[in-house]
């Protein structure tokens, strides 16, 4: 089995930058030790990302995971959590699929207009590049997200917060 | 969170420097005020008191809300650095993320090679 501190496996060089580009856009970046097919594939593919996408320490679980990875698509993802007594469902459509380099999404789990996700895979000598940019209806939209995540981590906040994360 | 730091920090030096607006700062810092009382204590024309709140607004510096027909200023440190904390868990959960997808990553490549050599 193959087994390594995170610290090995996640240098410098492939830090996690998230920076707010304008009222209404967040942009992730990170880059991955593998090539472009691979890490969307390791993105994209819901029976290999269930035990994975939700790390232990956030104390959620996956109850189930559907995604149809294709233009026109839909994904739903549902998640339990001991701070919350209903189990907690994230989804949405793809509007875009191009394997190996791009994915577009909508998060339709929200009363009004959701974000718009889209993430790129960028090859570059054998390591990718993923570029998530996230795009809110309004700069209400993101702040009320932003606001709604500033307080705490339990109940309602770990909700939103993983509404702006929940994605296939 | 560096980069997101970066951009606030230029629109906030930007700012403050102008004395009026540091002393307006200065004067939010201990107490909140309308536009009126920071125009007659810095002996300005509404106008001018505006434009320089606005610059401050702007920079995320400062906040106003207005009630009736009173406009009043605060401080608007505070969701600043709400913001910047929020952004920088945002982060830490994203990374935390990733690195479980490192592992995938590193498993797919092993998975290739080994199949690579198989169909050899």
């Amino acid at each position: 089995m193959y087994e390594r501190t995170d610290s090995e496996i996640n240098p410098t060089k492939y830090g996690t930058t998230v920076e707010r580009k304008s009222e209404r856009e967040l942009v992730v970046t990170r880059t991955f030790n593998g090539p472009a097919h691979i890490v969307f594939d390791a993105w994209t593919k819901p029976e290999l990302l269930k035990p994975r996408w939700v790390p232990k320490s956030f104390g959620a679980s996956f109850l189930s995971c559907e995604a149809d990875v294709r233009t026109e698509g839909t994904y739903r993802f549902v998640f339990s959590h001991p701070s919350s007594e209903q189990p907690m469902a994230f989804f949405g459509r793809y509007l875009e699929v191009t394997p190996g380099s791009r994915l577009v999404w909508t998060n339709d789990e929200g009363d009004e207009d959701g974000s718009v996700t889209t993430v790129t895979f960028e090859e570059r000598g054998g390591e990718t590049l993923v570029v998530i940019h996230k795009l809110y209806p309004s700069k209400k939209a993101l702040d009320d997200a932003m606001a709604s995540g500033s307080i705490s981590w339990s109940g309602e906040q770990f909700e939103q917060l993983d509404q702006l994360l929940a994605a296939p | 969170m560096v980069q997101y730091a970066g951009t606030v920090l230029n629109a906030s030096f930007a700012a403050l420097s102008d004395a009026t607006r540091r002393g307006v700062l200065e004067q939010l810092g201990r107490a909140d005020a309308s536009i009126t009382d920071l125009a007659e204590k810095f002996h300005m024309t509404l106008t001018g008191i505006k434009k320089h709140v606005g610059v401050l607004e702007r920079a995320g510096l400062v906040t106003t809300e207005k009630v009736g027909r009173v406009r009043t200023c605060k401080l608007g440190l505070r969701g600043l650095e709400e913001e910047a904390a929020w952004i920088e868990r945002y982060r830490q959960r994203w990374a935390a993320r990733f690195d479980e997808l490192d592992k995938l990553v590193e498993e797919l490549k092993q998975k290739e090679k080994a199949d690579v050599r198989k169909n050899r």
